[in-house]
């Protein structure tokens, strides 16, 4: 039970506290660029939460397997990059040749994360908060893993909900002197600041 | 100095393993594409208006491929240098295409009509449709704020007086604004048509007459007097079938409204009416 609850306490915090967007500010980029249409905002968010859960699959390993024994912690950055964007490409032409369905709708976004700042963010923060070179591979892996599941289902939250927020900007009319970006920026601040109500809420939850 | 030594070595292998896994997966995974594909998709003009029905030139080049029944004249734009080409790369019979321009079926321009509010909404045709029917007098005809011209590729529309107006010499026929248009003003007629019918009011003839002075009253002047029985008056409205139509220009004499505009009154036509 322990398990469970560990695992559901660590996507919440992802989805909820630690949004990698909104809190972290990571991925910025596709948030402000990809959020003016619902379903290219969904689709985009759906290929984040693929690629994120299967780079930490990767970056994981390579870091508890290779860089740390080796004491070089400080390549972490640049192996990560490569490995991740080798990753995203190998990912790209496996879906096209065999779910050639699913490379038509997350086709086009798969180059855009190749070296998107959230997967790598997600990679290196999965490694500070669970690698414990002393402790066995498995459990820091599994939390590593749900850790990155729920920061791809929190940037989907994130650009879901500000495809709508942006949707409603769009017809709005503010002073000419905020049209375009600044509106849209000045939406995203106050998105943010809204998150932060949740800051409390899983402790209160779990009690821990 | 082994620490930079180490390093390095371990990124070129890193960097050399994922080489040549995307090389090899590249290899053997790649999708064979069929080299016509390309071929074919040359020989169309890349406006990506989907006036084939296809998700652009892309799409309708890989269906054609795909497809060996799809006809090879579907593309508007290109016209009937596409499809002799296309039917020559693919082998097939290329077919005539029929040469179409977008026209705006209404002639209601400030003079001949009145607005029935003071619009200051969304400058779209569509925003001014959801309040009370658009902004004419007429719920029929042209809004005139200007979304057609706003999806025309080709820059052919215009507004003018209060309507928009296509140039017949730069529209391509793609038929976008036919698509867009929320009164449905606008139809494709064929680039050679002898005469067009100005209007789109399907309200009874006392209704258009208060609303505007050339709409048409659907009196069936027209539909009486012509010798070949290409027009037809249904729901008020009087329409052209255009095979028919040999362009005597008789309706328009015979029309009250005024409602009827001549392209090109055929002599030929004239004659045979006589």
């Amino acid at each position: 039970m322990d398990a469970v609850k560990n695992i559901i306490f660590i996507v919440m915090t992802a989805v909820l506290i630690n949004n990698y967007v909104l809190n972290q500010f990571l991925g910025i980029c596709p948030f402000l660029g990809v959020s003016k249409k619902l379903d290219q905002a969904a689709g985009m968010s759906v290929a984040v939460i693929f690629v994120m859960v299967l780079a930490t699959a990767v970056t994981y390993p390579i870091q508890y397997f290779l860089l740390n024994p080796k004491g070089m912690g400080y390549l972490q950055t640049i192996v990560f990059i490569l490995v991740i964007a080798a990753l995203v490409q190998l990912v790209e032409i496996v879906l096209k040749r065999y779910i050639p369905a699913l490379h038509a709708s997350l086709g086009v976004y798969l180059p855009l994360i190749t070296t998107n700042c959230a997967v790598l963010g997600v990679c290196i923060s999965n490694v500070d908060s669970y690698l414990v070179e002393t402790a066995a591979f498995g459990g820091g892996f599994v939390n590593a893993l749900f850790n990155s599941f729920g920061a791809g289902v929190g940037f989907l939250l994130a650009m879901v909900l500000f495809a709508g927020v942006r949707s409603k900007v769009e017809k709005a009319n503010p002073p000419e002197c905020f049209k375009g970006m600044p509106i849209t920026l000045i939406s995203a601040a106050i998105l943010s600041v809204s998150f932060m109500g949740f800051a409390g809420l899983v402790q209160n939850l779990f009690g821990n | 100095m082994d620490t930079i030594i180490f390093a390095t070595v371990a990124v070129t292998v890193i960097g050399l393993i994922c080489g040549a896994g995307l090389a090899i997966a590249s290899k053997f995974m790649s999708v064979k594409v069929d080299d016509r594909i390309p071929k074919v998709r040359e020989c169309l003009p890349g406006a990506n208006c989907g006036a084939c029905g296809f998700a652009g030139c892309d799409g309708y080049a890989a269906a054609l491929v795909g497809d060996p029944d799809l006809p090879v004249n579907l593309c508007v734009p290109g016209g009937s240098t596409a499809a002799a080409s296309i039917g020559a790369v693919l082998g097939r019979e290329a077919g005539e295409v029929e040469k179409v321009v977008a026209q705006v079926r209404c002639s209601g321009t400030c003079e001949a009509t009145s607005v029935k509010m003071d619009y200051k909404g969304l400058d779209s045709c569509a925003g001014a449709k959801l309040l009370f029917g658009g902004t004419g007098a007429c719920v029929y005809g042209c809004i005139g704020l200007g979304d057609c011209a706003k999806v025309c590729p080709e820059d052919a529309i215009s507004i003018r007086g209060g309507l928009a107006w296509v140039d017949a010499k730069k529209c391509i026929g793609c038929g976008k604004c036919v698509k867009t248009c929320p009164n449905g003003v606008i139809a494709l007629r064929p680039a050679d048509a002898h005469m067009v019918v100005d209007c789109n009011s399907r309200q009874k003839g006392a209704g258009t007459r208060k609303a505007c002075k050339v709409g048409c009253i659907g009196c069936k002047l027209c539909e009486r007097n012509c010798h070949t029985g290409a027009i037809t008056v249904t729901d008020n409205l009087a329409s052209i079938d255009y095979s028919k139509c040999d362009g005597c220009g008789k309706c328009i004499e015979v029309c009250k409204a005024g409602c009827l505009l001549a392209l090109n009154i055929s002599a030929a036509g004239a004659a045979s009416a006589e």
